[in-house]
């Protein structure tokens, strides 16, 4: 095995000089949990809010649902998505196997207890007369809920970094249902699986940087917003 | 979650990805993607056919299983009797020879059991046994796996103890394992060509006719599974068996040595 300089110059060239495999790779993780978020973020939002400012019974079972959801491994949700969607399981006729459809479901699975959670502790937070004031002045339920929304932004933005940061990191899930396949499901963390098996350190670190540097600045992001939130009270 | 997932899935189902172009799902065993074979010759039937070849490589065990799930399209696999019993199982459609390599036994150049030449394979993993020389086992099921565990059926001898490691990995990492634990392994010759210089490990045993490595080619019972892509599958194993694919297998080589033997004729 070359050193680990030789190694680490070779990835920086590697990515710099445009590799196309490699910003392939590079594209399917964005796309897929861009796409995954976006699907996520209008269905758990409101969930989080209503689970956040109303009581009802049976809250606190969904809510500890969600919580037990936020530590459910990867690759049980895999697991359990590849019965589902084999052609063999109930779902198969959907042909869904194997595809990025299936890793953005994956994606979208994974991420939404982590936004429904995070969304639930900043909408009850947020002061509830700001929602009442609205309603009072006549604003609309949807109306009265995005001025709500926009106050407590950055609690809100915090939810959607840290949900993406756990779906553009992990492995199990999109290894299961992607099958790793060149151009249309082989994504970051995969490929990096990958390339160590076959002994290709180079690509794995490069690809590896990508995701430092992602998961590196989301944290940070994740921390000024959950800053500001707070300042903002 | 079942009732929002519901239109969630239509709409994926919906994006254009899904439905237009050709694609064929092959499932393969990973010494035919992570030597590089497939890379080298599959541009050409896309070319030719306009048809996608998505590869997904997996253990032998696991791809004979997505064929009798009807998630993959076609199988690339080397598991003589565990293709047997598939085709007689009814799961398999079509199953043809396409060529073959051989196995070999790896190990530490100090080589503790001191099997460097032998010739007969039952012989030298009886003395690795009586040695409790580190041996690392695919122990995933894979084709690989399979053939190891006839030999040692072949060596009368139920490999265990804490020198018998089963990795649960593809055949580069085991061979990884190998060299960073001092070990011997059973490797294909395709992928053990590929990571010889990768690692400090000499070759010690090979030769011996039971290490014979066959791969075929299988399609899946369109009785059991009537809308996979049957037409490409069929036409990628007309083409894999083509005379001019075997050639160019023949003269597939990785560090200047041949990996695969065409074997369709």
């Amino acid at each position: 095995m070359e050193s680990l300089a030789t190694t680490t110059y070779q990835a920086l060239a590697l990515l710099l000089s445009g590799d196309r495999e490699l910003w392939a790779i590079i594209g399917v993780s964005f796309r897929t949990t861009m796409i995954a978020i976006l699907i996520a973020v209008p269905l758990a939002f409101p969930i989080g809010f209503i689970l956040g400012t109303t009581k009802f019974r049976g809250r606190w079972a969904l809510i500890s649902l969600f919580n037990t959801l936020l530590s459910v491994p990867t690759v049980v949700i895999g697991l359990l998505l590849y019965l589902l969607l084999s052609r063999s399981g109930p779902l198969g006729d959907l042909r869904l196997l194997f595809t990025d459809q299936a890793m953005i479901i994956g994606q979208v699975l994974l991420a939404f207890p982590v936004l429904v959670a995070m969304s639930l502790a900043a909408f009850k937070a947020a002061e509830r007369n700001i929602w009442e004031t609205a309603r009072t002045l006549g604003a609309s339920p949807v109306r009265a809920l995005l001025t709500l929304m926009h106050e407590i932004r950055y609690g809100l933005a915090a939810a959607g970094a840290a949900a993406y940061g756990r779906i553009v990191a992990e492995i199990g899930c999109s290894m299961m249902v992607g099958g790793n396949i060149l151009y249309h499901t082989r994504n970051i963390p995969t490929a990096i699986a990958l390339e160590t098996s076959k002994g290709n350190f180079s690509q794995g670190i490069a690809l590896g940087f990508v995701l430092l540097i992602l998961a590196t600045s989301l944290n940070a992001a994740v921390i000024t917003l959950q800053r500001r939130s707070e300042h903002h009270r | 979650m079942g009732l929002m997932l519901k239109p969630l899935l239509l709409l994926l189902v919906l994006s254009p990805l899904a439905a237009h172009a050709d694609f064929l799902k092959l499932a393969t065993t990973t010494s035919t993607y992570n030597s590089g074979l497939l890379d080298a010759i599959v541009p050409d039937f896309e070319r030719q056919t306009g048809t996608h070849v998505l590869i997904i490589a997996v253990g032998t065990g696991k791809a004979l299983r997505m064929g009798r799930d009807g998630d993959a399209d076609l199988l690339l696999v080397h598991a003589p009797e565990a293709e047997k019993e598939f085709m007689d199982n009814g799961y398999g459609n079509n199953r043809r020879a396409v060529m073959y390599n051989d196995f070999v036994i790896v190990g530490p150049a100090s080589d503790p059991a001191a099997i460097a030449g032998q010739t007969d394979v039952a012989h030298a993993l009886q003395k690795i046994a009586r040695a409790q020389a580190v041996f690392v086992s695919r122990g995933d099921d894979s084709g690989t796996h399979k053939k190891e565990r006839h030999l040692w059926l072949a060596a009368t001898l139920t490999p265990a103890g804490s020198w018998y490691r089963e990795a649960g990995q593809g055949m580069g990492k085991v061979l990884q394992i190998a060299d960073e634990l001092q070990g011997y392994a059973l490797t294909d010759r395709g992928t053990w060509l590929a990571y010889k210089n990768k690692v400090t490990l000499k070759l010690v045993v090979e030769g011996d006719q039971r290490l014979f490595n066959p791969y075929s080619v299988m399609q899946i019972n369109p009785e059991r599974f009537a809308d996979l892509n049957h037409t490409a599958a069929l036409s990628f194993s007309d083409w894999l068996r083509s005379s001019e694919t075997q050639q160019k297998i023949k003269h597939f080589r990785i560090n200047g040595e041949p990996l695969f033997i065409p074997s369709a004729n």
